[in-house]
């Protein structure tokens, strides 16, 4: 065994013949493919679109809040602003992105199936999407939508003057991408998984999408039933909500929340499995705690269904109702904690690379836990009096959502890049976009935090002068911030046609998605794989040309099976 | 003299040292974890650095004593933060009996406050300082939410029903107080300022402008104009029961269920008022909705108030005696 001659003497690699990207020709064999990862790509490119819209918002509220009697919008411009910055990035490009692009891409690969178990299901939840997304633009440029992406009521049905029924309408039809999207990965994950792949030998983000997917399921179907109910108030006058005619506008946010709080796990568990790829990858070690990470993922899942009301503490809502709202809370946080523990302790005794996604894994741990540890402070009751509905909470989830998720997406967009690109992204340059993209975030959000607890409320577009001073640190972070989002377009685009080509595992990882070439066929797999090992693990994997241990008959330190 | 970079607001009511102190808490215990965690995976990424490119790492799949512990450890943490916070926030949640009373209506995009004289100011709240202070909180349209960032205080302006909050405002001065729940175009300025003031300063300024109207006279004048004085008689005798005493006591309804007769049973009765149907009448009373505006609501319920001392007629089926309501 010669382990540095394999890396010098590599013949020069090329791109397969025969591979998804180019089996066929035309629009029509995009539009009407039913190809998961074509799918997938059509996804990358509908989230990618919402993602940069969502951003350029973004960028209008911070430019805005550079002075405390606002720059340049409006009251009624900057109130809609914020709105559609949180309709596109949470209902088009949150949700869907980590399991609609890479969940749809990779998890027939990872299980060594040809393709999800619905493949036309699969091309209609795209279409769906897409309608979706046609009404929620058309209420964009048709007036704007002003009532905050979380539709109260009576505002949104009653008092509101800007476009909210199709709003509500694109965001309904939306939903039903999600339950399809969902659908398919469950009956996939439990009838297509390849010869020997047990649920013990999935890989982490397959159990996560498997959480995520049962969230998707049991929670969509109650936000479509709710947005159909202030549909109805607002277009017929029914009074499901308005006091005025004897609703309740606190039964909206219960029914509201009942979905969009177990929405931030659809969001953060899929980043949390990417993050769970990476880790023992570039740490070409088995993953910590393997059977506590998957439980928890399961968990998270399961208690982020009973926590809604958290959202509610200073509604009027029954005091026992609170306390035991909290309670659950705090015990969401303990799975969330075991799985950031598990991932440090993976790196214990690791040979530790600090390769592109990697860095997009540390960052998220960090960012990850100054989100989740954050939401500490709104969990508990005496602390949420004062800072809910502050710039605090505005931080908190941006921690979650953008520190955590989006970081997510991206490390996973680098790693799996050259899967589905068959090319290489130029790596310094990503390195220090992705120590940018860090750096940007945290002088963005960070002071926020100190503005919440100051007092200043959310959704405010003047304050008074004594908060400036961290706002404009906010905008100056928020302008760092966009060059790091932009350079990634950039360059990932350009690689995806210029870069070096990369071979059908060039990191090397463990998982079944790299048994097969990049970019794999249509098929996927031109054998259906037999699974023999054991997930993340780089000891008995001599096919990864790495150096096996010199003592094979080494006793395998066994703690948790 | 401010700080360039603020980190806590002033501290002005009797809820804020508390609020400050349990913040102080959850804060060094996530300090202490972000900082373990982040030195961790520094000094792992020193010491297990790749420096050979096929090197691969040890074999090592877990331990279950390390995840017992972190999953134990901060579950007691949790606890802790969650009963701590729970104690402050009932105290919060329970207002004490020694209140001034001071109804505050929110609607888009300005309030409006009636101290207990009838005194009104319109984004601006005058209190004694070391006094507890109730505000019911009643919203004409969308949802609103009154907060005081100096006393570590806000709860929702919803409007179909009173929602109340307390304080105790411990340094004379003047606060910001603002709208947090996003409630349309203004919003941002829908806000306006508490000013604390001596006991004796704030009698003279109580005094000082008289309230245009007193609020039990205007809804004196409002229950007869509205003709609720031909039901419900003060003697118990007419087709619906009589209002003396009425307030605050526990009421004795139809399906045999007790309700305490406070400012949002009051409203909903006058609202839907086949909502809740005292036991012994029949449900004859019509709506008033949207005949009524909130003030005048308040302004009824003042009256109701104001006949608390009045005697409690002995025919009144549904009002149970004071000694029965507490069970």
């Amino acid at each position: 065994m010669s382990p540095t001659s394999t890396q010098t003497n590599k013949p020069a690699l090329q791109m397969p013949t025969k591979h998804y990207l180019n089996a066929t020709y035309g629009i029509r064999s995009w539009l009407l493919t039913t190809d998961h990862k074509r799918i997938a790509l059509l996804y990358l490119i509908s989230v990618t679109f919402f993602f940069f819209i969502g951003g350029f918002f973004a960028m209008m509220i911070r430019l805005h809040l550079l002075t405390p009697a606002g720059l340049l919008l409006s009251a009624d411009t900057y109130n809609r602003m914020f709105t559609m910055h949180g309709v596109a990035m949470i209902f088009f490009f949150l949700i869907p992105s980590i399991p609609a692009v890479m969940g749809n891409f990779l998890i027939p690969l990872m299980i060594g199936a040809k393709d999800l178990a619905f493949p036309k299901i699969n091309l209609l939840s795209w279409y769906v999407y897409v309608v979706g997304a046609a009404f929620t633009l058309y209420s964009m440029v048709s007036g704007g939508l002003d009532t905050g992406w979380t539709f109260y009521t009576p505002l949104s049905t009653v008092y509101s003057n800007s476009a909210v029924a199709p709003a509500v309408i694109g965001v309904f039809i939306v939903g039903f991408s999600s339950i399809l999207t969902g659908l398919n990965f469950l009956v996939t994950i439990h009838t297509m998984r390849a010869p020997g792949l047990t649920w013990f030998r999935l890989p982490l983000f397959v159990w996560t999408h498997y959480a995520t997917s049962v969230v998707m399921i049991l929670g969509t179907p109650v936000v479509a039933i709710t947005l159909a109910l202030a549909g109805m108030e607002r277009l017929f006058g029914l009074g499901f909500f308005n006091p005025a005619m004897g609703g309740d506008p606190i039964l909206f946010q219960h029914l509201f929340w009942f979905y969009s709080h177990p929405a931030v796990y659809i969001m953060i568990l899929p980043a949390m499995g990417v993050t769970s790829e990476l880790i023992p990858t570039f740490a070409r070690k088995q993953l910590f705690g393997y059977h506590f990470v998957a439980a928890a993922s399961m968990a998270i899942a399961v208690i982020g269904f009973l926590i809604w009301t958290h959202h509610m503490f200073v509604t009027g809502v029954s005091t026992y109702a609170a306390l035991a709202f909290s309670f659950l809370t705090f015990l969401v946080a303990i799975p969330s904690a075991v799985k950031v523990f598990n991932w440090v302790a993976t790196l214990y005794g690791g040979s530790i690379s600090f390769d592109t996604p990697m860095l997009y894994a540390f960052g998220f741990i960090g960012l990850f836990l100054i989100g989740g540890l954050t939401g500490l402070f709104l969990g508990s009751l005496g602390t949420d009096i004062h800072i809910h509905d502050t710039y605090f909470v505005v931080a908190h989830f941006h921690y979650i959502m953008v520190g955590g998720a989006v970081m997510g997406y991206l490390g996973g967009l680098h790693f799996w890049w050259p899967k589905i690109t068959g090319r290489m992204y130029p790596e310094w340059l990503a390195r220090i976009s992705a120590v940018i993209l860090f750096v940007g975030f945290n002088l963005t959000f960070f002071p926020q935090f100190l503005l919440g607890y100051l007092g200043m409320p959310r959704r405010y577009h003047v304050y008074p002068p004594e908060f400036q001073v961290y706002n404009v640190m906010s905008t100056a972070g928020a302008s760092i911030l966009a060059i790091g989002y932009l350079l990634p377009l950039l360059y990932l685009t350009w690689s995806a046609f210029y870069g070096r080509v990369a071979g059908p595992n060039p990191w090397p990882a463990t998982g079944l998605e790299w048994q097969t070439p990049s970019p794999p066929p249509t098929e996927n797999f031109e054998t259906t794989p037999v699974v023999t090992w054991e997930p993340y693990d780089f000891y008995h994997r001599p096919d990864l040309g790495l150096d096996m241990p010199v003592d094979s008959s080494l006793r395998p330190v066994h703690g948790d099976d | 003299m401010q700080s360039p970079l603020p980190f806590f607001p002033e501290q002005a009511s009797n809820f804020a040292g508390n609020v400050d102190a349990l913040f102080l808490f959850i804060l060094v215990t996530s300090l202490f974890f972000s900082v373990l965690v982040t030195f961790l995976i520094i000094i792992a990424g020193f010491k297990f650095r790749r420096r050979r490119p096929s090197e691969i790492g040890a074999e090592i799949h877990g331990n279950n004593v390390l995840e017992i512990g972190w999953t134990v450890i901060p579950l007691i943490l949790a606890l802790g933060m969650f009963a701590w916070g729970a104690v402050v926030y009932v105290n919060y949640r329970t207002v004490p009996k020694d209140t001034l009373d001071v109804y505050v209506i929110g609607k888009q995009w300005m309030w409006r406050l009636q101290q207990p004289n009838g005194r009104r100011e319109i984004n601006e709240l005058h209190v004694p300082v070391n006094r507890n202070i109730k505000l019911i909180l009643g919203s004409e349209d969308v949802i609103h939410d009154f907060y005081v960032p100096a006393f570590r205080v806000k709860m929702d302006v919803v409007p179909g029903r009173y929602n109340t909050m307390w304080f105790r405002a411990t340094r004379i001065g003047r606060y910001h107080f603002f709208c947090s729940q996003y409630c349309g175009t203004n919003h941002a300025v829908m806000g306006g300022w508490v000013t604390v003031m001596d006991p004796a300063e704030y009698a003279t300024w109580l005094s000082g402008e008289v309230g245009d109207v007193n609020p039990v006279s205007a809804g004196e004048r409002l229950f007869t104009q509205l003709a609720c004085n031909t039901c419900h008689i003060a003697n118990g005798t007419g087709r619906a029961p009589s209002l003396n005493g009425v307030y605050d006591r526990k009421v004795l309804l139809a399906d045999g269920s007790m309700v305490t007769a406070d400012d949002a049973y009051i409203r909903e009765s006058i609202l839907l008022p086949k909502a809740k149907i005292v036991a012994g009448y029949q449900p004859v009373m019509p709506t008033f909705q949207g005949l009524v505006t909130e003030e005048q609501i308040l302004n009824l319920t003042a009256y109701i108030k104001s006949l608390q001392s009045q005697p409690v007629p002995a025919k009144g089926a549904g009002i149970a005696p004071a000694a029965m309501g507490k069970k």
